[in-house]
């Protein structure tokens, strides 16, 4: 077949298709969201399988779950920190097993370019006792997620990929194979997908139990690969996923290259590591991520008579991601020779809300109507109004998870926070905002919460939003919201002074006020405009 | 032959339209191809970059290690700076004048061009009038790419090419704008005496 030109996410997404995938769901999320993308726009096309965003991360893994009940095969993604939200169906997913192949993907972002932190989703998969893919290149990625769905349903297990920030967005070529259809509908048996005490057990028992033919099968995985050098055995590489490229991209002018263990398969494949390990002396172990394989190799007490090294022993970074820069000094190797322009400093150019965004607009009419009140705190959320963090509005004072921003206020309220105000934006909302606004509804706390009603997932390039329009109006009325305090604004320079009274006057309600500010996200609009 | 690219500016200044028409060109070339972008929160009026590698060999890391650009090509001067420890010591500097000014602590521009101006392999173009003169302000980005396209390892022709798939949607009269953009970034880097070929290397 014909070679394509994919980001790292779309390998995937193709890989899954032409695995024979029935539906795919997902929530946006940097570096995730051009997984579902491209599914959405296939589906389209083919009209032959489902794609579609969710309210959220659980939900969407939920959903997956159902269609691999079903027998049929699904795919759900998210970013890292959406495993988080989807951890409870996660985790419990490896005991119902999957009758449908059913493919998790997660997309973690060290370095933190997008994301509030950089956990690495490979202790997830240890952490359920399932196989876990790390491609290092597109053609894996691709070969990869195929072959999860094989072993998803020759072992009855979840199957999870792990991608990386430079994977999913970097592009390269991807050639594919013929695409296979897809599965007959034939339901679980109730005794495995049914949890409870008496069945789980015996699901434990099982995902125990499976544990050796996971490694025998990672042992035997054509995407590990071991070179010795029978001539020096004083270093042995140990990389994995695209780690392994930044040791072959430094090895390449290398006269004598070290022992090298390729390694994108887990649980972890026990001999083969064993074979480098009694090779050599050294042991160097490059990942990207926290030290997972490093800390498994080292124990409490480290291999007797050898060395190893990796993050735990500084001789890489444990934060950050990796590059060909870190690795290199880690191998022995002097920085290449640059361009020297001496030292200088460059001012920084940090990411900044649109000239004209209806979220500015929003903040000068918060910060304006604020300045009668003490020190009161603003709780932010997941969104482009985060950027509100930075000048010129220096509007809001934390960001912590999706949802957080009304929880946060409500708890702060609660010991005497005043004004306590929430900012989140509708899909956020939509996401995992109604929970406590329904408990703050409930208890009438006394906290303004804003909804950003800008009609789209806008930070991750626009995606649909369930929470938003009339629908997110009637939310807030149906939890519990008294009619009059729910007050709708629009957030334009000429409204300043208006909308700053109204806000003044929610801040000074002794309850709960919701503040919808609804205009469209500028780039929405004009995405709109352009295609007419 | 290999030949790596670091491609800057800001959020929205169409780095990635660049990289797209390269990276499709020498794909047809039959060259190996790694490009890696940036998404998400960073696009939004921050500083952006991308890298993008094409050899004949195979490519091993996404991203282009410290010292081994043989390009940076930049649609913002102080963007073009923040990138030239990428570059290998004869690596060159293509940019424009034109600065975005988006922060408050810009530096002043005479500065940052006399710092460009140090670089041994360097070319300043005036990509805001010429894009102006090629009929849309919003193809800095072509005259850039029109600027470069003599010192890439791909052929001029299968640029316009790419120039011509990636606006088709947008109508034939944007198409024309572009790829006037691009001929006058050419006519400028020709004009200046600008050496081809002096990017592309051999080895490895």
């Amino acid at each position: 077949m014909k070679l394509e030109i994919l980001l790292g996410d779309e390998a995937v997404a193709l890989g899954a298709i032409q695995a024979g995938l029935s539906a795919g769901y997902s929530y946006p999320g940097t570096p995730a969201s051009e997984i579902m993308e491209y599914l959405i726009k296939a589906a389209a096309r083919t009209k032959s399988f489902l794609a579609s965003w969710a309210v959220n991360e659980k939900v969407a893994y939920e959903e997956a779950l159902g269609v691999s009940f079903a027998g049929k095969r699904a795919l759900v993604s998210m970013k890292h920190v959406g495993l988080n939200v989807a951890a409870d169906p996660f985790m419990n997913s490896a005991l119902t097993g999957a009758n449908g192949g059913l493919v998790v993907v997660p997309a973690d972002d060290p370095g933190m370019h997008s994301s509030q932190n950089e956990q690495d989703s490979r202790f997830y998969a240890d952490f359920a006792k399932i196989p876990c893919f790390e491609p290092s290149n597109h053609q894996e990625a691709y070969e990869m997620t195929r072959q999860a769905f094989d072993v998803s349903e020759r072992m009855g297990v979840p199957v999870m990929i792990r991608l990386v920030t430079r994977l999913s967005h970097s592009r390269s070529t991807v050639r594919p194979r013929e695409p296979r259809g897809q599965n007959e509908i034939r339901p679980g048996a109730s005794q495995d997908w049914t949890l409870l005490p008496v069945n789980a057990r015996r699901r434990f028992r099982g995902i125990l139990d499976a544990q050796a033919d996971m490694v025998r099968l990672s042992e035997e995985s054509e995407f590990n690969s071991l070179r010795l050098n029978e001539k020096d055995r004083s270093l042995g590489v140990v990389a994995s996923g695209i780690a392994f490229n930044y040791v072959q991209e430094n090895l390449g002018e290398a006269g004598n290259p070290p022992s090298l263990l390729k390694v994108c398969t887990y649980p972890l494949p026990r001999k083969l590591i064993s074979r480098l390990v009694e090779h050599v002396e050294t042991v160097l172990v490059v990942e990207e991520g926290y030290p997972l394989i490093e800390r498994s190799l080292r124990g409490f007490f480290g291999v007797p008579g050898k060395t190893i090294k990796g993050k735990l022993s500084g001789d890489l970074p444990l934060t950050g991601e990796l590059s060909p820069e870190t690795v290199r000094p880690a191998l022995g190797l002097k920085p290449l020779d640059r361009l020297d322009l001496g030292k200088f400093q460059l001012a920084s150019r940090p990411p900044q809300l649109c000239a004209g965004c209806p979220h500015a607009d929003t903040f000068h009419a918060l910060n304006k109507a604020l300045r009668g009140f003490g020190k009161g705190t603003v709780f932010s959320d997941i969104g482009c109004y985060t950027l509100g963090a930075y000048p010129p509005y220096q509007a809001v004072q934390t960001c912590v998870c999706m949802g957080a921003s009304i929880s946060m206020a409500k708890g702060g309220a609660e010991v005497g926070i005043r004004p306590s105000i929430a900012v989140i934006g509708d899909s956020t909302f939509g996401h995992s905002g109604l929970t406590p606004l329904l408990e703050a509804a409930a208890a009438d706390t006394n906290m303004t919460v804003f909804i950003l009603d800008n009609g789209t997932v806008a930070m991750t390039g626009g995606q649909p939003s369930y929470a938003s329009g009339e629908r997110l109006l009637k939310m807030i009325e149906g939890v519990g919201v008294a009619k009059e305090h729910i007050r709708v604004i629009e957030p334009l320079p000429k409204n300043l002074d208006k909308n700053a009274l109204i806000i003044k006057e929610e801040i000074d309600h002794p309850g709960l006020s919701v503040i919808v500010a609804v205009r469209e996200c500028l780039e929405e609009a004009r995405k709109k405009r352009r295609s007419g | 032959m290999k030949q790596d690219i670091i491609l800057a500016g800001v959020g929205g200044q169409g780095i990635i339209s660049i990289a797209y028409v390269i990276a499709s060109a020498a794909l047809e070339e039959g060259l190996e191809v790694k490009q890696a972008e940036v998404h998400g929160m960073s696009q939004r009026g921050g500083a952006v970059q991308s890298h993008l590698r094409l050899s004949r060999a195979r490519i091993w890391s996404d991203l282009i290690p410290l010292g081994e650009a043989d390009l940076v090509l930049s649609v913002e001067p102080l963007e073009a700076l923040r990138y030239v420890d990428y570059l290998r010591p004869d690596g060159m500097v293509i940019t424009s004048r034109a600065p975005f000014l988006n922060i408050k602590d810009y530096p002043d521009v005479e500065m940052l061009l006399g710092k460009i101006g140090e670089i041994p392999h360097h070319l300043i173009i005036d990509s805001e009038k010429l894009a102006k003169e090629a009929g849309s302000s919003r193809t800095q980005n072509m005259v850039l790419l029109g600027a470069a396209a003599g010192s890439l390892m791909v052929r001029e022709e299968s640029l316009t090419r790419f120039i011509r798939v990636l606006f088709e949607r947008h109508g034939e009269n944007i198409v024309t704008v572009n790829l006037k953009a691009f001929a006058l970034g050419q006519a400028v880097a020709a004009a200046a005496g600008f050496v081809p070929g002096s990017g592309g290397k051999t080895g490895k």
